[in-house]
């Protein structure tokens, strides 16, 4: 079986984002990217099953400007076998990239397409139950964990309160939360490995999508500074304060 | 290495040395000891491979290379480096330099994956900085050697499965060149370890004497194969340590100036942030320059080494300002810190005292003084 893992090249989790001046969006200038931290979990997750004897080849997919091969070589070093680059500076959407991602999977024909659940610049959660909609395939959500059994898959998905366990026919989509896995850091050898695992470059026009926006950014601004707390003396006064404030 | 694959393997450290290494710092300290998962991380990411050439399965990094991963790993405690120190440095180049085509097939493999860990015994109770007088015998008995003395300060010889050993072969030959370098695997008969040294600084590093009683070695053990080079094989080793020396000291220097310049931004007396009082700038300034100039230093000396050009006087040049920059950059840290830079719970008091080390082993600052003049001696002299 085949799987295909898409990753995103998001600005690293670690850098604290600053928004342009002129309210267009966030500055990447010289700001340090790398992997969708559910991305990392979702090509350990792809590795995880290929060592299992589940998997027989894991492919790793990246919509974005040139410098996402740096992304794909990350999924490469860690264990994917090969990697597509979809090259375009624009800003691509999650419904363009689930078409896009749709037509590599009809020609991959993967038993499971495992992504992130969401990335963590836009946080928009959307492209896997988009892939999973337009491929008409279903589909695992926020996974905690996954088995694959003859030609289904267990989910174990983390849901408001609780988790709820699904069985889906393969394919299927899969979408990773933060408790799956912990992903492994790439080993230097495997690094050195990766240089020499195939890359395939292709355009989204090569996919015959059309990636222009569908939606507009009126304005993107810092959040509210916080307004610094009181001191209060004891608890008496702490429970006045808060019912005068109407917090309880 | 191609500048994409190396920016992926240092952003892996980093990560590693973000992630894992830092936050275990203070159980490292505790149980003077480096737990098993840190330990099977470091070699499961390979790093035990980084000079060991690419044919026998490690990395094969440049002096460059090796420098600017070695920097990295030391922005946490340097005890985790001494885990992977000797095998990447004195314990192993040895053969990488000047062993034969056998010893490093037998050898550079297993030091790649980290499943053996090389040290360096060069060290005795009676030679340490005259290292040309020590004492260890190795008497000539048909096809194999008698080995007999005692090594001290030896570090990771109780993680060891191999040691690098400097033994005298030829008993009338006085000075080093009756020295030869033997490849002496770990669980020969005839050796004993002592008891682990208590030490300054660096808890969870490991050193101890290694005592030899009537270790026998055949002749092929010799790296090189032939005898009497060992001393020239030794100070070749110790070169190229002494770069790695100074990358160690570079990463220290980076942590603790973060750390000075954190905490002197964060900490306010007399109504201000202390970072705005000028006499505290002129010690943030003072260990800025020391941490560029070892910079500077490194790189050019590690570019020229790796150009091939003899270094010597600039490597030892190189160890002696980083170890000692390194020393007085902690030592404004701690000083910046206030009576918190003198308490354990803060990790300045800790790294004052662990830097304090790299003035000391590989050469001491005094050596290092003796081996630059007597270069520019020489080199006036031949002019
Ligand atoms: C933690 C630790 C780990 C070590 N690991 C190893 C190891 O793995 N393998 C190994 O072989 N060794 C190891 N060593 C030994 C280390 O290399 C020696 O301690 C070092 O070379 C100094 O030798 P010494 O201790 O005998 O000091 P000495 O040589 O006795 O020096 C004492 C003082 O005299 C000065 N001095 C000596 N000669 C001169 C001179 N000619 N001119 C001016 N001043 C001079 C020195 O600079 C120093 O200040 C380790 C030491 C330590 C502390
Ligand atoms: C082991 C120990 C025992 C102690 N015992 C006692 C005791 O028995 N009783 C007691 O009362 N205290 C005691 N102290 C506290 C000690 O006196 C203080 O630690 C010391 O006065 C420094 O204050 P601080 O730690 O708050 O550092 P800070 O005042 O925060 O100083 C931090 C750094 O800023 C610098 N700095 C601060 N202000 C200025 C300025 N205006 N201009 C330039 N530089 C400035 C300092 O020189 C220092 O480098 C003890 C401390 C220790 C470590």
């Amino acid at each position: 079986m085949k799987i295909l893992v898409p990753v995103k090249r998001v600005i690293d989790y670690n850098v604290k984002p600053r928004v342009k001046a002129d309210g267009t969006g966030v500055d990447l200038a010289n700001v340090k990217m790398s992997m969708n931290p559910f991305d990392e979990i979702a090509v350990e997750e792809a590795i995880r099953l290929k060592e299992k004897g589940v998997a027989t080849e894991i492919v790793a997919v990246s919509v974005g400007p040139a410098k996402a091969q740096e992304t794909l070589r990350t999924a490469l070093a860690m264990g994917a076998d090969r990697a597509i680059l979809v090259q375009t500076d624009d800003e691509v959407e999650p419904l363009a990239v689930a078409k896009i991602l749709k037509a590599i999977a009809d020609e991959e024909t993967p038993g499971l397409v495992i992504l992130g659940k969401q990335a963590i610049d836009d946080d928009s959660n959307q492209t896997g139950q988009m892939l999973a909609a337009l491929t008409g395939r279903p589909q695992g959500t926020f996974a905690s964990e996954v088995t694959v059994d003859g030609d289904s898959v267990t989910v174990k998905r983390e849901v408001d309160g609780g988790l709820e366990t699904v069985k889906l026919t393969m394919p299927a989509i899969v979408t990773t939360d933060l408790r799956l896995n912990e992903p492994r850091y790439a080993s230097l050898p495997n690094i050195m490995k990766a240089k020499s695992k195939p890359l395939a470059n292709k355009t989204p026009a090569d996919y015959g999508v059309d990636i222009a926006p569908r939606l507009k950014t009126l304005k993107v601004s810092e959040p509210p500074v916080r307004q610094a707390g009181v001191k209060v003396p004891d608890v008496d006064t702490l429970v006045a304060k808060i019912k005068e404030l109407g917090i309880a | 290495m191609d500048t994409e694959t190396f920016d992926l393997f240092r952003d892996t450290v980093r990560r590693l040395v973000d992630e894992r290494l830092i936050p275990a710092e203070d159980e490292v300290e505790e149980t003077d000891n480096i737990p098993a998962r840190i330990a099977d991380q470091i070699r499961e990411m390979g790093l035990f491979g980084l000079s060991v050439p690419e044919e026998f399965g490690g990395l094969g990094c440049t002096m460059s290379e090796e420098a600017a991963i070695i920097r990295e790993l030391c922005r946490a405690a340097i005890v985790y480096r001494s885990l992977i120190g000797t095998t990447v440095g004195i314990g192993s180049q040895g053969i990488v330099m000047d062993g034969t085509d056998e010893q490093k097939a037998e050898w550079l493999p297993k030091f790649a994956t980290g499943e053996a860990i090389a040290s360096f015994a060069l060290t005795e109770p009676e030679a340490g900085s005259d290292a040309g007088s020590l004492r260890t015998t190795a008497i000539r008995e048909g096809d194999s050697y008698r080995i007999n003395g005692t090594k001290r300060y030896i570090t990771n010889a109780p993680r060891a499965s191999v040691f690098t050993l400097m033994a005298r072969t030829e008993p009338d030959v006085k000075g080093s060149a009756g020295i030869s370098a033997f490849i002496l695997p770990a669980d020969t008969p005839g050796i004993t370890l002592g008891k682990p040294d208590k030490k300054m600084g660096q808890k969870g590093a490991v050193t101890c004497d290694v005592i030899l009683d009537d270790v026998v070695l055949p002749a092929s053990a010799i790296i090189g194969g032939v005898p009497g080079r060992g001393f020239k094989t030794a100070m070749k080793v110790l070169d190229r340590g002494r770069i790695h020396i100074a990358a160690v000291a570079l990463g220290m220097a980076d942590r603790l100036l973060g750390m000075s310049l954190e905490y002197a931004m964060e900490r306010k007396q007399f109504g201000q942030r202390i970072a705005d009082f000028q006499l505290v700038q002129a010690m943030l300034a003072d260990s800025k320059v020391d941490l560029l100039t070892i910079e500077a230093l490194m790189r050019s000396v590690a570019a020229r080494f790796d150009a091939g050009e003899k270094v010597s006087l600039e490597c030892s040049a190189l160890k002696y300002h980083a170890s000692e920059a390194v020393g007085r950059i902690a030592d404004r840290a701690v000083q910046i810190f206030g009576g918190a830079g003198y308490m354990a719970e803060y990790k300045v008091e800790r790294f004052y005292r662990d830097v304090r080390l790299l003035r000391i082993y590989e050469g001491t600052s005094q050596i290092q003084q003796t081996i630059i003049a007597k270069n520019m001696i020489r080199a006036a002299e031949a002019a």
